[in-house]
């Protein structure tokens, strides 16, 4: 086996030195009739790289990938453009076959990376301090809600109608056991986010209001007001950015009121992979820091004074508090974090805010050619590269159709919303730096013919 | 004037119904390099044995309980900027908190110094 | 004779015996070991190491009053300085593929190239989670391949592909248990979790709404099943035990255990963070665990880039299947492999799962990588993965025991982690000279201080991916800084002086923290 270095005559050797007649003696300890004496039966054996490379080419090729068709979903996914650098630096051993840097003294390319990370963060989201990253964006949005009920000493978190659902159905699963309250909704297909509706239903019970920015329409909410309204009952404003790179046009939450920013930065530097891995971004005020949960990577200096690094507060993490950590945690999503830092670095931030003009200016285009298409109309107003379109039919069935022509025409609002006939003939529609003038053609001309 | 102490290593001086409560140069000894301390919230009624404060070194934290029931009414705000006081001073200028005692009967079951020290000794 | 050495160049030696020590350098740099500026002191926020067109017509149109004033305060590098700052960062670190990588408990083993270009292949890495069923079969059937191996390499019922790490997936497993309870309307509020377990064991049911109470160890290190057997009763949900546990055994009295405790009406939670010592050998499953999370990242070798991402799948039993949270995969009766989640968990009769984990499916780039690993390897392979990993532990074990205390090595053999103790170490040394010193020997430490069972824990976890060769260099370092430390050897408290960086100061870090760069005032 290519993988195993021991040859025969090496374990035999072994043996020896442990004093060992054979390797089931070390298995002494598992009760007789529960050791294996052989290959689990019907299980395939080992396999050359050659046969395994065939045989996942096989599964691969039955999916049909973004770039081999017109493409237009987003929903808290996006598909953009990664420079070759990215994958090529995050692939470098000394990176990717690292732990979690337990030995600063020989892990400072890591933990340099994560100081540049959390900086990078937390000026993109307008927050005075960044972690070191999340699991993903909803899990950063279930622990922020978790932190906010720690620091108001609150139980009710209010989430706005335009939050991801995927968002809100992990943030219930877990209320669900840490018996806080959520209130939820679903939207309303109009215009306006609805900040008005939000406002009526904040009290002094409420520990955050939680609002995405764009939302899962692609509207804008107004966050200055929110943030004004919540700290008003004493409330935090939690925003949640699930397409950071429109962080590059519209304002950052943090610069807006928001008192804890999350997001999902999968946007810069890491490809869609069909759900994951991705990574959570998590920026607050400086004086929530004991209550942050995840990796902080803070700088110091050695024992020669040289300017160093290493993870810190490391008290309100798990293996210290045990059961009361700030959350159960281990892992953060480093080399995520990596290749977020590194696409990063290579925009710069008037690479940022150039490339989010592209992606506004796209997403106008396609927003345009499709109010043409009879039978289609554009809800939004403000948007940055995601619009809802609303069709004459159930959206599901019409991006069926567009998929068996060929076109994966957006995120039908009855995948995410199942059962409420308000949404079922929205679709979310998203354009990027990727998508071509012919892409936009061919959405338009086959949703033309879908629905005619 | 006079001072008790518990075996979680906190230490209450008492002067008339106030009572300043602290941990021991041993418990800070044991902690090392003590980075934050987490103290109660001024004005709360704290329950003898709760844990009330959080005293964090680089690779633990510790609870501090108080050895008394009574009401907050003062906290060392000054270990906001200084916690290493308590390492420093840990029986003088790093006290926590003073609480005014709602049941003075309770110092009945702690140490005094001798005591504590022939405690100390045996761990 | 024709022209005599025109360069003037002749390979020399140089004078020898000039250790470095004390040579000044104008760069910073020594030789081979760089210095790097951070990003921020080099970049600048015009520069940019991509080039795009600007858009024509009028970008900003649908953004009304939300516009920002000014570009992110974010500094670019253009190409070539980007690959060389990453680059030159990257030479600061230790990786498994440098050198052995001994962590205890975390599994570090030889990362194969081939699961990375595998999850590379665009019918894996550019797909969008949301695409039509239809065109996403291949995905489907990876990740139903996948959770079928996993159900027969631990001989469950089910498993819940979801969670995006240990941590997460041990929060799923104990959510099920929660949910069963719950389903069966009893209020039971306990947790039993032993003394040795990994501090996210109690983290975790305290998340999940337990109250934690411990289990003691045995002098051998096992769990006291007597002990458990007294804890016992109606109001216990469950336990959560790490098997082979953390001190690197495996539990004798595991089914004993498991009889016990659903004798108790309660369920058994392993913590399968040690699931490479048994793996293909032992199935949890025959020990009557109910729920266990197996470490992607650990057992099958996908990448820990510097802390995650993980991959937590959990294995369930008959009795927590119904929990399970949403999405996962099934196969019909057709040999199509589907996605059940919000939208037809109801036409897959599964309407009791406790909720939804995380956005999307999980972590599919490791699941690409897993299976690849798994498909390398097949059964036979995965069963020599396990006897090798033993072995070589073993073979540490009594390759040093005669130097350094090993608390349970005369209990007999270990599992995958060798456990010794600095107790027999002088006065004034310790774990951490022995940690610190081997890496001035060019190896990564072990895991230091856990478990936290026994004083100054040194737990080293070769995996089977360490050839003889490299074994037993190890060992010769290992028993140098040993002896070093026995002997008494002040210098090794400054150790490493020969890293990137010498002892770093991690009490002035989080006294002050400085968690972002700022700009120098001065």
């Amino acid at each position: 086996m290519r993988y195993l270095p021991l040859t025969a005559a090496d374990r035999t050797e072994m043996l020896g030195v442990i004093g060992a007649g054979s390797v089931n003696e070390l298995f002494c300890d598992v009760p007789d009739g529960l050791l294996l004496d052989g290959p689990i039966e019907g299980l395939p054996l080992h396999a050359s790289e050659m046969a395994v490379e065939r045989h996942m080419r096989g599964l691969a090729v039955r999916n049909l990938a973004a770039g081999d068709a017109p493409f237009f979903l987003g929903a808290g996914a996006y598909r953009h453009h990664i420079p070759a650098t990215v994958d090529h630096l995050i692939q470098r051993g000394e990176f990717l076959t690292a732990y979690t840097p337990y030995q600063p003294e020989i892990a400072q390319g890591t933990l340099q990376v994560l100081f540049e990370f959390q900086t990078q963060v937390a000026r993109l989201l307008g927050t005075e301090i960044a972690n070191a990253s999340m699991y993903d964006g909803s899990t950063a949005c279930w622990e922020a809600i978790a932190m906010a009920t720690r620091i108001t000493r609150r139980g009710r978190a209010l989430l706005s109608s335009g939050l991801h659902p995927h968002y809100v159905a992990v943030a219930n699963t877990m209320a669900r056991f840490t018996g806080d309250k959520i209130a939820a909704s679903t939207p309303e297909l109009s215009a306006s986010p609805g900040e008005d509706e939000l406002f009526a239903q904040i009290d002094e019970q409420t520990a955050c209001v939680v609002v995405q920015y764009p939302d899962i329409l692609g509207r804008i909410p107004d966050l200055a007001r929110i943030a004004e309204a919540a700290q008003a009952k004493g409330a935090l404003l939690i925003a949640v950015v699930t397409e950071p790179v429109a962080l590059g046009l519209i304002e950052a939450p943090g610069n807006l009121g928001a008192d804890i920013v999350v997001g999902e930065g999968q946007s810069l530097g890491v490809g869609l992979q069909f759900g994951g891995p991705y990574l959570g971004l998590f920026g607050c005020r400086e004086k929530f820091v004991r209550q942050m949960p995840g990796r902080l990577c803070g700088q110091t200096v050695d024992a020669a004074g040289k300017r160093g690094f290493v993870l810190t507060l490391s008290t309100r993490e798990q293996h210290i508090r045990r059961e009361k950590a700030t959350s159960n945690i281990c892992t953060n999503s480093g080399l995520c974090a990596l290749a977020f830092s590194i696409h990063m670095t290579l925009l710069g931030g008037e690479g940022l805010a150039r490339l989010a003009r592209i992606n506004h200016a796209k997403a106008q285009a396609t927003a345009a050619r499709l109010a043409k298409v009879p039978g289609v109309t554009c809800l939004n107003e403000a948007f940055f590269n995601e619009v809802t379109i609303m069709l004459p039919r159930p959206g599901g069935e019409v991006i069926e159709e567009l998929a068996e022509r060929g076109v994966l025409g957006g995120v039908p609002l009855e995948r995410l919303y199942p059962g409420v006939d308000g949404l079922r003939n929205a679709v979310l529609v998203t354009a990027s730096e990727l998508t071509e003038e012919a892409d936009i053609e061919a959405l338009a001309d086959e949703l033309t013919q879908v629905l005619a | 004037m006079s001072r008790y102490f518990t075996k979680d290593h906190e230490w209450i001086e008492i002067s008339g119904q106030v009572g300043t409560v602290g941990i021991t140069d041993y418990a800070q000894s044991q902690l090392g390099d003590i980075t934050f301390v987490e103290l109660p919230e001024l004005g709360s009624s704290i329950t003898k044995g709760a844990s009330v404060s959080v005293v964090d070194s680089v690779k633990a934290a510790s609870d501090v309980y108080t050895p008394v029931s009574g009401e907050v009414v003062e906290v060392n705000e000054a270990l906001g900027d200084a916690p290493e006081t308590v390492n420093s001073d840990a029986g003088g200028s790093g006290w926590l908190f003073k609480l005014t005692l709602s049941d003075p009967g309770e110092l009945d079951g702690l140490m005094d110094e001798a005591a504590y020290s022939a405690y100390v000794a045996e761990l | 004779m024709s022209a005599l050495n025109p360069s003037g160049w002749q390979p020399s030696m140089g004078d020898a015996g000039t250790s470095g020590e004390g040579v000044f350098t104008s760069s910073g740099d020594r030789g081979l070991m760089f210095e790097e500026p951070l990003s921020f002191e080099i970049g600048a926020i015009d520069k940019c190491g991509v080039d795009m067109d600007e858009p024509e017509g009028q970008p900003v149109a649908a953004l009304g009053p939300f516009l920002r004033k000014s570009a992110p305060d974010l500094p670019g590098l253009t190409e070539p300085e980007t690959v060389r700052h990453y680059s030159r960062l990257s030479r600061q670190n230790y990786g498994i593929d440098l050198g052995p990588f001994p962590l205890g408990s975390c599994t570090m083993k030889h990362n194969p190239r081939l699961n990375e270009k595998v999850a590379r292949m665009p019918g894996f890495a550019d797909v969008h989670p949301l695409q039509p069923p239809s065109t996403v079969r291949g995905a489907f059937e990876a990740m139903d391949e996948l959770a079928e191996w996993l159900i027969s390499l631990t001989g469950m019922a089910a498993v819940a592909m979801s969670p995006k790490a240990g941590a997460h997936g041990e929060l799923c497993g104990l959510l099920c248990i929660r949910a069963a309870h719950d389903h069966a309307g009893e209020a039971r509020d306990v947790i039993l979790v032993p003394e040795s377990a990994h501090g996210t064991n109690p983290a975790t049911a305290a998340f999940a709404g337990y109250r934690v109470e411990s289990i003691p160890a045995t002098a051998s290190g096992r769990v006291d099943l007597a002990a458990l057997k007294e804890k016992l009763g109606p109001h216990v949900a469950g336990v959560m035990i790490t098997n082979p546990n953390t001190c690197g055994l495996f539990e004798p009295d595991m089914k004993a255990i498991s009889d016990a405790v659903h004798a108790a009406g309660g369920y058994v939670y392993c913590d399968g963070a040690n699931f490479n010592a048994i793996v293909g050998k032992v199935r949890p499953g025959d020990l009557g665990i109910d729920a266990m999370h197996i470490n992607l990242h650990k057992t099958f070798s996908t990448p820990h880039g510097g802390g995650g991402p993980g991959s937590g799948p959990v294995v369930l039993s008959e009795a927590l299947r119904p929990f399970a949270p949403l999405p996962f995969t099934v196969r019909t009766g057709d040999g199509e492999a589907h996605l059940v989640e919000e939208s037809n968990a109801e036409a897959f009769c599964h309407t009791l799962a406790f909720g939804r984990m995380t956005a999307f499916h999980g972590q599919m780039g490791m699941f690409t990588r897993a299976l690849t690993y798994i498909l390398s390897h097949g059964a036979d392979g995965l069963q020599q993965v396990a006897e090798d990993a033993v072995l070589n532990a073993n073979y540490v074990l009594r390759s040093c025991d005669d130097l350094l205390i090993a608390p349970f090595g005369s209990a007999g053999p270990c599992m995958h982690e060798a456990l010794f103790s600095d107790s027999n170490l002088p006065e004034g040394f310790g774990t951490l000279d022995v940690a610190k010193g081997l890496i001035d020997e060019g190896f990564h430490p072990m895991t230091v201080y856990f478990p936290l069972v026994v004083k100054g824990a040194m737990l080293v976890e070769p995996t089977e991916t360490e050839s003889k060769a490299g074994l037993d260099r190890f060992i010769t370092s290992l028993r140098h800084v040993a002896k070093r430390a026995l002997d008494g050897d002040e210098t090794l408290h400054a150790a490493p002086v020969l890293a990137p960086r010498r002892r770093l100061d991690e009490t002035l870090a989080a006294r002050k923290p400085v968690l972002v760069w700022q700009r120098d005032p001065g």
